[in-house]
């Protein structure tokens, strides 16, 4: 059914308290599709409802506001990042917040754990027949990959669109799928959808840790022919992926996939013959939309396809390099990516946790200081990824080894890396900051976070 | 009577130091560390306020996680130059 009204849609739907919803956050932080549909199903006085977005961002206000108003009773995302996290710590749930991580809420919605009423599902494009990509229109994001579950098993499923074509030729939601279709003004805003051109980093602090990085990678003998690849889009990140590439490129050697989120510089690979596939769950920016147009070894996959740990088929299980980031590091080599060191929710697992438990070569970088606070706890405020998958830390100032890798540890013996303990790392850190008075954990429970396979590792904490 | 000496930026691991004469001494320490390092920061500031024999004097310092080497210099060049103004 077609509608060109949200009104005449949401009288059509059944809604109810308590009612379920799911969002996807392509948009990132650009979506208008989320506010404008809480907005009008919270105008009608529903109350209590579980929201199952893949990710908040700071766009993301009527949430907010509802959290305040006391109308949402769960909260289950991959990510926050926002206005959102600090109403969180300040008021919390009626029920309770679930940080999963990409493939668990992949797992959670095909096994039935995270059960969604109606998924209101931002389309950038549709077709006559009601097929819709994320390739085309004002809105183009690319990659589908984190709604891909949701179009499959939520109980309702809603198109929402600003761009209607003829005929879509590789549409990546099919319209067999779909229940309703609706067409509005402006599903977002470009400015806040891809994030302009992502660049290597230039500071000196971060390109060091870039080339130590790097160096480690080279020296650990995993940069072989058939090597697969993931890392970040951050500063960092895209320098050691720029060097990376440089020596695939140097050796004569071609990489099997790189999986993740796409940024110009993979698809750069691609097109120079580096690299065989990319496996895209999200791109981030417009070359790499282009090129999932164009290049038949550029690949849309689903969450599932990508992380959900049940899913033997998930493109992360062949996995050798993953470049990673922290907020906080613990002796146990626990790393936090979800609050800060004050308990403040600033973002989430997203895939962290999953490829780092399937990726052969776990590598965490990060400055050892931010802004006068050491990287390494004795214990981390949050555990997002359990030290058990986290093989080195690679900071400015020295790499850390996990011990549980004796086969790494007896390989750089004898490196000319600065090789050294986690706890002379930090010892280091406090050098320069001095040692810290110890913060107190707060005693208010406001949530969990979640393995990919629906196992409790931490709690959040509210004020 | 001198103007309000500034010095620093609101940059992260920088601090910003204001000065200006009072009657009495006044610290006043807003820092994102506040939990970890406000005692610390603290004694930093007085030491270095003790050395430069200065008492009358009303110091605001706003830190966005700088480290003791960065609060040193920016105080020091905030007293430098509250003396110099004041002299002159």
């Amino acid at each position: 059914m077609r509608f060109k009204n949200l009104d005449a849609l949401l009288d059509a739907l059944s809604l109810h308290d308590q009612m379920s919803l799911s969002f996807h956050h392509h948009l990132r932080n650009g979506d208008a599709v989320l506010n404008l549909v809480l907005e009008a199903i919270l105008h009608r006085g529903y109350k209590d409802l579980n929201l199952y977005p893949s990710a908040i961002f700071p766009i993301h206000h009527t949430i907010e506001t509802a959290i305040k108003e006391g109308k949402i009773h769960n909260i289950t995302t991959n990510y926050i990042n926002g206005p959102v996290a600090l109403a969180l710590k300040e008021k919390g749930l009626k029920g309770t917040l679930k940080m999963q991580s990409h493939g668990g809420r992949a797992r959670a919605i095909i096994e039935d754990e995270n059960t969604i009423d109606i998924a209101f599902i931002a389309a950038p494009a549709v077709d006559e027949k009601g097929n819709a990509s994320g390739l085309e229109g004002p809105s183009a994001c690319g990659s589908l990959g984190y709604v891909i579950e949701d179009v499959k098993h939520a109980k309702t499923k809603v198109l929402i669109t600003d761009y209607t074509v003829s005929k879509l030729d590789n549409p990546q939601i099919s319209s067999s799928d779909i229940d309703y279709l609706l067409t509005v003004d402006s599903i977002g805003d470009a400015s806040g959808i891809m994030s302009g051109t992502l660049k290597p980093t230039n500071d000196p602090l971060n390109l060091k840790i870039a080339r130590l990085s790097q160096a480690f990678l080279q020296a650990s003998g995993m940069i072989q022919e058939n090597v697969s690849y993931q890392s970040g889009a951050g500063g960092t990140s895209l320098a050691i992926t720029k060097m990376f590439i440089e020596t695939l490129k140097n050796q004569g050697l071609t990489a099997s996939f790189f999986t993740g989120g796409i940024t110009a510089q993979h698809v750069q690979a691609l097109e120079a013959g580096l690299v065989k596939d990319l496996y895209d769950v999200q791109c981030f920016d417009l070359t790499a939309i282009e090129s999932l147009r164009k290049n038949k070894a550029h690949h849309a996959i689903s969450a599932s396809d990508y992380a959900n740990p049940n899913n033997t088929k998930r493109k992360i299980k062949d996995l050798d390099i993953v470049i990673l980031g922290a907020s906080e590091i613990d002796y146990a080599f626990n790393v936090n990516v979800t609050t800060d060191s004050y308990h403040t929710i600033i973002g989430g697992s997203g895939g962290h946790s999953d490829t780092a438990e399937d990726a052969k070569l776990t590598v965490v970088v990060s400055p050892l200081l931010k802004a006068r606070l050491s990287l390494i706890k004795k214990s981390v405020s949050a555990i997002t990824t359990p030290g058990e998958h986290i093989d080195v830390l690679i900071t400015e100032r020295g790499i850390a080894i996990n011990p549980k890798r004796q086969d790494l540890l007896k390989r750089f013996e004898n490196s000319p890396l600065p090789i050294m303990t986690i706890e002379a790392l930090q010892a280091l850190a406090y050098q320069f900051t001095g040692i810290p008075k110890p913060t107190v954990k707060p005693k208010k429970i406001i949530g969990t976070i979640e393995s990919r396979h629906g196992q409790k590792l931490d709690s959040l904490y509210g004020k | 009577m001198a103007d309000i000496i500034t010095v620093g930026t609101l940059e992260s691991s920088d601090c910003m130091v204001s000065l200006k004469p009072s009657k009495t001494l006044e610290i006043k320490i807003d820092t994102i560390v506040h939990e970890a390092f406000y005692h610390h920061i603290k004694t930093v500031v007085e030491k270095i306020l003790n050395e430069a024999e200065l008492k009358n004097i009303h110091l605001s310092l706003t830190d966005k996680g700088a480290l003791d080497y960065t609060i040193k210099a920016r105080l020091k060049t905030a007293i430098e130059r509250f003396k110099e103004a004041n002299n002159g």
